[in-house]
């Protein structure tokens, strides 16, 4: 889009506002700008979201990766990868780093689906 | 492991058991003692911080006794060689030049890689960040923060696809800063915005969780924009945008620096665009911290002209304030930065903030007159900037439509914003939403997470994870066989810890040097001529990196970069021994039982004083100071005056100094004076020392005198030598 300069008419509603007030306005709208956004993050994940929860849960990052894949393949991503991983140890009596290994490695992808 | 000024980093013991390294602190470090006064040497200074324990002063320090008053802002210096090995020691350079905030540019790429990288390839312009790298860099900086006695932060990027991963990886390892701006992704990474946000959104709570300081992405509008210099509405509304999302996940403010960059320069009237915006930025910003970054977009291949462009930035930073300021090295005009470089950006930066310490005291910014009017008119354009982008449907929607990046100043529209798909870029498609029973069993995390009821927090039902237990990391030392730290050290071995050494200025023996030249001779013919010059000295992969014509046809300044073919062997040097110099006792104590009497002045058309008096001046450490006299003839002496005195007053030494060399004019009269004393018969009776910037104790010995003595020399330097040399005589 092409514009002209038209700051002289468009700021005829911000003319007579105190500095103290353009501050307030400046932060209000910045607020309104990253509510959604915010928002947006709150409900969704993504697969660096969940292989950054994979690696705080004692993974590497080249165990992370074919994780964070398979549950993407299952359409599992919603119910999160760290906790396909949890249920898989609690339902197999081992430990997390375990269920996560044997995942990487491609064993129990069947018995993943009926952890939900 | 501790370091020794005198020794180099050893890079071998370094990478030793650094599975077993643990970071010994988080978050990020202010300097100590700001917002005091304090007196270093014979100064009191309103804007300094802690001394250094160990540094190397500004040059000019040497007529104030060598003080090394240090900024009270943090002060950056950011490396890019692509092998972090040699980034170690030049980060070690820079502690000592007062740099406190090291910052690794990332291998070209590296944003596009939905993964973290793990070891020690070389990277093109940066290194690949991987957990051995921060890791062996952070270890670094506490050995080195240690030698110079003033905590480092180690900053980085948490951008690209793998943002999360990052993050997490830094907060492990105890990483103090990083950009982070999900704005910068879309902008100029082409990153899925959906993506972008979701993904900064548990960055920055693990930022927040580790106390990494943040830096937005906003400078880089700066840099891109067409005319930087109509940017700065837009420049307002992404730190907004940035600051606030930011701050909404977690971050303290304190924790949030806007990236800010004066946004033009010479030959544009600078000051006067780049200080109301720096004002207006202040202003709506004063909750949170300001980077100041130097100005890029204007840079060329011309150092100089790189450091005034800098020093002008910073009188903008001493004007307004500055909490963190960042250095561009001079040459990042021409090609990745050079060791020296860096150095030469900090010693701008300590320059320029120490000789404008306190200015706000006496120098106020003038809101009644045209600079009040411009900060308010930059708000009210941010202002309808970001009205604008509500009007069509939010951010997303005024990225798609090119809002930003606009050469226009806002409201003027050019049309030639960058545009993003919200259905497009990379990662698009890769953004899920939560279930219901969705969870993370993690102590930091962003948004919904369904914790089971029998768990008090998240990380119970893994026994806690690896923020709360350390030994849960699983640390990768190397996944490729021939590209790493081991066979780069192996192939550069001959230059490690041997009796060999090559010039360098970012490798190890990478053996570039860069001359510079003058050639009578237009532009284009000096360019080849300066090329030819190089070849016939023997140097390989010649560049010219930089010219500068002085006169159409008169002449050109070329400045020539290569590599050398040869090694030096240090042990074949031929090094004339440092002379033993008395103590200042024994010095005192023969002076005492036989008197010295000495005649002193700068000869010929020279006014240069300063130096001699230094020498002679109780004040300065001079040679008064140990019992000598003398007689101050002054500058611009003849010399057969200055003979005529010594032989008047029966002197123990003529004492000359000269500065000017035009023509060897110095090393003439050294010769002259010598030939008058033989001439007059006095020559076995009297000692002669030349002094001056451009003298040698090797030009003065030639020229018939008896010692020389030149930069760096002191008074006791001269009155060891005289008396020495007085015993030599009455043998």
């Amino acid at each position: 889009m092409k514009r002209a300069d038209d700051f002289e008419q468009r700021r005829a509603h911000l003319a007579n506002l105190s500095d103290e007030q353009l501050y307030e306005k400046f932060w209000n709208l910045a607020e309104q700008i990253v509510d959604p956004l915010l928002e947006l993050g709150r409900k969704n994940t993504t697969p660096s979201i969940e292989r950054s929860v994979l690696l705080r849960m004692g993974f590497s990052s080249i165990e992370v990766k074919p994780i964070v894949e398979g549950v993407m393949n299952k359409g599992l991503m919603g119910k999160g990868a760290g906790n396909v991983v949890w249920r898989l140890s609690e339902k197999l009596g081992v430990s997390v780093r375990e269920a996560g290994l044997e995942l990487a490695n491609g064993k129990h992808w069947d018995d993943v689906d009926k952890l939900f | 492991m501790k370091l020794d000024p005198n020794q180099k980093l050893d890079i071998k013991e370094l990478l030793q058991d650094l599975d077993k390294y643990e970071p010994r602190r988080r978050g990020w470090h202010w300097r100590d003692g700001r917002n005091e006064k304090r007196t270093v040497g014979d100064f009191e200074y309103l804007e300094t911080s802690e001394s250094l324990k160990n540094s190397v002063p500004l040059p000019g320090s040497r007529g104030f006794g060598y003080i090394d008053p240090q900024p009270d802002c943090v002060v950056t210096t950011e490396i890019a060689s692509g092998r972090f090995e040699d980034d170690l020691r030049r980060m070690r350079m820079a502690a000592w030049h007062g740099a406190d905030h090291i910052m690794v540019i990332r291998t070209a790429g590296q944003s596009h890689i939905d993964s973290l990288l793990e070891g020690t390839n070389q990277g093109i312009g940066g290194i690949m960040v991987t957990r051995k790298q921060v890791r062996a860099s952070r270890k670094a900086c506490d050995l080195i923060e240690d030698e110079v006695g003033r905590p480092i932060n180690f900053h980085s990027y948490i951008s690209g696809v793998a943002g999360p991963d990052v993050a997490v990886m830094f907060a492990e390892e105890g990483v103090n800063g990083a950009h982070q701006d999900p704005q910068y992704n879309v902008l100029y990474r082409n990153i899925n915005m959906v993506r972008s946000f979701a993904d900064a959104c548990e960055a920055k709570k693990i930022m927040a969780w580790a106390g990494i300081l943040q830096i937005d992405g906003a400078h880089n509008a700066n840099a891109t924009a067409m005319q930087a210099w109509k940017v700065m509405p837009e420049l307002m509304v992404q730190h907004g945008i940035n600051s606030m999302f930011s701050r909404k996940v977690g971050i303290k403010p304190e924790n949030i620096a806007l990236s800010t960059v004066p946004p033009t320069a010479p030959p544009a009237p600078c000051m006067r665009l780049d200080l109301p915006y720096a004002v207006a930025l202040r202003d709506f910003f004063k909750e949170y911290k300001m980077r100041a970054q130097q100005n890029t977009k204007y840079m060329e291949s011309d150092t100089r002209e790189a450091a005034v462009t800098h020093t002008m930035n910073m009188m903008i930073s001493r004007l307004t304030s500055a909490d963190i300021q960042s250095t561009i090295t001079p040459d990042e005009g021409r090609n990745v930065p050079w060791h020296y470089n860096n150095i030469a950006a900090l010693m701008t930066a300590k320059q320029s903030l120490t000789g404008m310490d306190g200015l706000r005291e006496m120098v106020k910014i003038d809101r009644e007159g045209p600079l009040g009017k411009e900060v308010r008119e930059l708000k009210e354009r941010a202002i309808l900037f970001m009205e604008e982008i509500l009007e069509v449907g939010g951010f997303f929607k005024a990225v798609q439509d090119g809002f930003f990046i606009d050469s226009g100043k806002y409201p003027e529209r050019n049309g030639d914003g960058i545009a993003r798909e919200i259905e497009g870029g990379i990662g698009y498609g890769f953004v899920y939403e939560r279930d219901e029973d969705y969870f993370a069993p993690v102590s930091v995390h962003y948004g919904y997470n369904n914790i089971p009821k029998q768990f008090t927090k998240a990380s119970d039902a893994i026994g806690g994870d690896t923020f709360e237990d350390r030994s849960k990391i699983v640390y990768i030392d190397e996944l490729d066989e021939f590209d790493n730290v081991n066979k780069r050290l192996e192939e550069n071995a001959k230059y490690y810890d041997t009796n060999l050494v090559k010039p360098e200025v970012e490798w190890r023996a990478d053996g570039t040097i860069l001359m510079n030249i003058f050639l009578p001779l237009d532009e284009r013919t000096a360019e080849f001529a300066a090329m030819k010059c190089a070849e016939k000295m023997g140097l390989d992969d010649i560049t010219v990196v930089h010219k500068q014509v002085m006169h159409p046809s008169e002449g050109t300044y070329v400045e020539v970069k290569g590599k050398v073919n040869f090694d030096i062997d240090v042990n074949e040097l031929v090094i004339p021994e440092k002379v033993e110099v008395l103590s200042q006792a024994e010095i005192r104590q023969e002076i005492q039982e036989k008197p010295m009497f000495v005649v002193a002045a700068t000869v010929g058309q020279d006014e240069h004083s300063v130096g001699m008096k230094e020498t002679l001046d109780i004040k300065h450490g001079g040679i008064e100071g140990f019992g000598i006299k003398y007689d101050y003839l002054g500058t611009s002496c003849p010399v057969e005056k200055l003979v005529d005195a010594a032989i008047e007053t029966n002197a123990d030494a003529i004492l000359m100094s000269t500065i000017i060399t035009h023509d060897d004019v110095h090393i003439k009269n050294m010769k002259k004076v010598s030939d008058l004393c033989i001439e007059k018969g006095i020559r076995d009776k009297v000692m002669i020392i030349c002094g001056g910037t451009q003298v040698t104790n090797e030009i003065a010995v030639e020229a018939g005198l008896d010692a020389g003595f030149g930069r760096g020399s002191h008074g006791i330097d001269v009155a060891s030598f005289m008396v020495k040399r007085r015993r030599e005589m009455n043998k």
